[in-house]
């Protein structure tokens, strides 16, 4: 069973080789370095002896950072994937894309309410010269269909572009392959914030609630809470109501409604 | 074809062999027994690691001289200056604002944003780029007493539980009450929660709630609200100037004490800036990648306590420094996920923890330290943990539960990230359960801040992470994305107020670094590292052994 050195945590990030992993050559930006199979790049470009400034994030997929262009000898074909998410292989050829420059032009949020799509139209022309080639989707890290939500913003599906865009980690792989120089991903996000604000239907629930806290309404409560001595807290947090975890939001009420 | 190993499926074959049941009285609504508050304390103290004693000692400097603290935090609030302040003339000032931000995450934008509001000039400096933060990686929601049910009493009473009591009352207050007003705001914004068709938010619950109120966004929440806030920034790009691989590291103070501005360093050409700031905001978060204990993190590349580390020299005292959240399920297997946050919002949505017997053994929504204290326990003392290939121990689990209580697809719906991630490695999360093992994953305490994100040093505000209090010595799910929004909104407010109250300019000054390098000295510490750290360094030793000179 576990021993004790086993449930003792290996020092920070660094990986652990399986035993007798094999050693692999890769190339980091067309030098060959001898690394051990199943690290990622990221992994393998820090066991290589890099450090990073740029190129390095979350190092856990979500913030587009560590965007990376790879080939392997002998194989035409051009890769994408994030660093800190791809895993190495044999003669795998390696450069980060740590930064790309974007098209993004400013707006106001606040001023838009009218025609939503002319907006985009206005903001993003380029979007509309899309000439469907489908590089963006094959680069995308995240696996989005880029080029489908793309054909969705031309045709005036905010909305859907919204939904099928939002994997986006922005990392601007499709961006820099684009043959029409599209900024998928900015034009994305602008879609997201639009339909976020403007389609999808407000949370009445939640306008109540800022008016109630607005007007004062639980600043006495909060003041008892305050004045109590530990153990009575202690005696109100045990005695709390737990609402069932298969109740459909906003129906399940307590019993004690006082304190609503 | 599966990512596991024939060794590790043969164990999961008995997490099947007891799923029927379990699901049958998950739909039942019955689960394990939740330990009771005697029982919490008593696992706390014999399995969570801020209870041992290896690997904790006196700091022995500062403000909170004398406070057992872990090793590496001790080290760092006890480093030298990278700066020598002889060297440096404070009379070329770079930059001159009214808000200096030390941090770019979720907190800093938030603060940049209101301060702007308030019509100040605003810098802000960030370590990486703008957004690289923890704000990012939080998946699983935001807390917020949003529906009929609730209300921000409830939410106060789970939060100073979840804390044991030992929160400051009023900071707990401040969050539960500013929630539903920084939803509206983030709503307003443009931040696509998760809602019903008639747009009433969908929630859930999170280890330690008593009602369901996890407002979300895919599982990407952290990830939605941040992109959101840096975008309406440059939007606002006149008024807020964002310094990217520029973070400051070291604070400027006059000569009452007064905080100024800092010294910013450009991480690629080497260059030192000087800012003059009338208010200066500290937003760096935590300390992840300090690997408290030796533990991996699911903290990014920058979570290095560098605000902690400038703002201790500059005489701003700590609070609850010494506790650490580890997050009961981070991901053991395969060893390239390692580290890797499972949200809690796996077990919000129903699926068990197991061990190597597929038995339960917690209920799985207990708050984060005692869970990972029970996952702890079991895989030590109890012996019941699964071993991975790489000699890494965890418990199973069981995402699969998620389909069959919610309908086929809802794993893929509603945990997408998650989904792909184990997907590169063939193991499909929807009919596998998962191996974990609890992981660094947030800085409970840090700098002592007021209601209106005041630290004790005058002109100095922090907000986010890198402040404690708010959440005591345990924060449950959903109230840290909460908390860096209340609070950088308010600290963005009360700065903006403090620069509009005072009357002249203040002459910045590096004094406190000389007089803490004299403090250093006196305390007889030989050979301080220099702070602080900016980066971590994962160089291995193979390499090490050649960086010859």
């Amino acid at each position: 069973m576990a021993e004790d050195k086993k449930t003792k945590p290996e020092p920070g990030d660094l990986s652990i080789p399986p035993e007798g992993a094999k050693m692999i050559p890769i190339y980091i930006m067309g030098s060959e370095y001898l690394v051990p199979e199943t690290l990622t790049v990221m992994k393998a470009v820090e066991y290589a002896g890099y450090r990073y400034i740029r190129g390095c994030g979350c190092r856990g997929g979500i913030c587009g950072a560590c965007a990376t262009f790879y080939r392997f000898v002998g194989d035409y074909k051009l890769k994408a994937g994030l660093a800190c998410q791809t895993v190495i292989g044999p003669g795998m050829i390696i450069t980060q894309l740590p930064f790309f420059p974007s098209n993004r032009p400013d707006y106001n949020l606040d001023k838009i309410e009218g025609d939503l799509h002319g907006e985009l139209r206005r903001l993003y022309p380029e979007v509309f010269k899309c000439i469907g080639c489908g590089t963006c989707t094959r680069t995308c890290p995240m696996d989005i269909d880029v080029m489908d939500y793309i054909a969705l913003m031309k045709r005036g599906d905010l909305k859907g572009a919204a939904v099928k865009s939002f994997d986006c980690v922005m990392c601007g792989l499709c961006a820099s392959r684009c043959p029409a120089q599209i900024s998928q991903f900015t034009a994305a996000m602008f879609v997201r914030r639009l339909v976020g604000k403007y389609i999808l239907p407000r949370a009445g629930h939640l306008e109540k609630r800022v008016s109630e806290v607005k007007s004062g309404r639980y600043e006495n409560m909060f003041k008892k809470l305050k004045g109590m001595k530990t153990e009575d807290l202690k005696k109100l947090y045990v005695k709390r109501e737990r609402e069932p975890d298969l109740s459909e939001p906003g129906v399940w009420m307590p019993e004690d409604k006082e304190h609503l | 074809m599966s990512g596991y190993t024939p060794e590790l499926k043969e164990l999961i074959k008995k997490v099947e062999a007891t799923r029927g049941k379990r699901v049958e009285k998950a739909k039942r609504g019955e689960h394990f027994p939740a330990l009771t508050m005697d029982e919490r304390e008593r696992w706390l103290k014999k399995y969570h690691p801020d209870y041992k004693s290896e690997g904790r000692r006196k700091v022995s400097v500062g403000p909170n001289k004398g406070e057992v603290l872990p090793e590496e935090v001790s080290v760092l609030l006890e480093s030298k200056s990278m700066l020598n302040p002889g060297n440096i003339d404070l009379g070329k000032v770079d930059f001159s604002t009214d808000v200096l931000i030390i941090g770019g995450g979720g907190a800093g934008t938030a603060a940049a944003l209101t301060a702007e509001m308030e019509g100040q000039s605003v810098i802000v400096s960030t370590k990486l780029r703008h957004g690289d933060s923890n704000t990012v990686m939080a998946e699983g929601g935001i807390q917020c007493a949003s529906q009929e049910g609730d209300s921000p009493y409830f939410h106060y009473l789970d939060v100073i539980g979840g804390g044991h009591f030992t929160n400051d009352p009023s900071l707990v207050s401040a969050l539960a009450n500013d929630a539903p007003v920084v939803i509206s705001w983030l709503e307003e914004l443009g931040v696509m929660f998760d809602k019903l068709p008639d747009g009433r938010m969908k929630v859930r619950h999170g280890g330690g709630t008593s009602r369901k109120r996890m407002h979300s966004a895919g599982d990407m929440t952290g990830a939605e609200i941040m992109r959101v806030l840096k975008d309406e920034v440059r939007n606002r790009s006149e008024k807020i100037k964002v310094l990217e691989f520029s973070p400051a590291v070291e604070l400027l103070t006059d000569k009452t004490g007064k905080v100024s501005g800092a010294v910013l360093h450009n991480l690629e050409t080497k260059e030192y800036y000087i800012v003059k700031a009338k208010a200066t905001i500290i937003a760096t978060g935590g300390f992840g990648r300090l690997h408290i204990q030796g533990f991996p993190t699911t903290n990014h590349y920058g979570a290095t306590a560098d605000g902690i580390v400038m703002a201790y020299r500059a005489g701003a005292s700590l609070v609850d420094m010494g506790s650490t959240q580890y997050h009961p399920t981070g991901a053991v297997y395969p060893e390239q996920n390692v580290g890797l946050l499972i949200t809690e919002k796996v077990r919000g949505l129903g699926a068990h923890i197991l061990n190597i017997e597929g038995e339960e053994f917690c209920f799985p929504l207990e708050p984060r330290d005692v869970e990972s204290s029970c996952i702890i326990r079991e895989c030590g003392e109890a012996g019941k943990g699964i071993t991975t290939p790489t000699g890494r121990v965890g418990t199973w689990l069981d995402s699969p539960m998620i389909d069959i209580l919610h309908g086929n697809g809802t794993v893929r719906k509603e945990l997408p990230a998650k989904y792909i991630q184990f997907k590169r490695y063939n193991i499909d999360i929807s009919r596998e359960p998962m191996l974990v093992y609890p992981t660094l994953h947030y800085q409970n305490g840090g700098l002592k801040i007021d209601g209106e994100a005041r630290t004790d040093v005058e002109g100095l505000f922090a907000s986010g992470e890198v402040s404690g209090g708010v959440h005591g010595r345990n924060r449950l799910m959903g109230n840290s994305l909460l908390d860096v929004l209340v609070f950088g909104k308010r600290a963005g407010k009360s700065a903006s107020d403090y620069v509009k109250s005072l009357s002249h300019e203040t002459v910045p000054t590096l004094d406190h670094i000389k007089r803490f390098h004299r403090e250093i000295e006196k305390a007889g510490i030989e050979n301080p590292v220099t702070g602080p750290m900016l980066l971590p360094d994962y160089t291995p030793e193979h390499v090490r052994k050649r960086q010859w000179g």
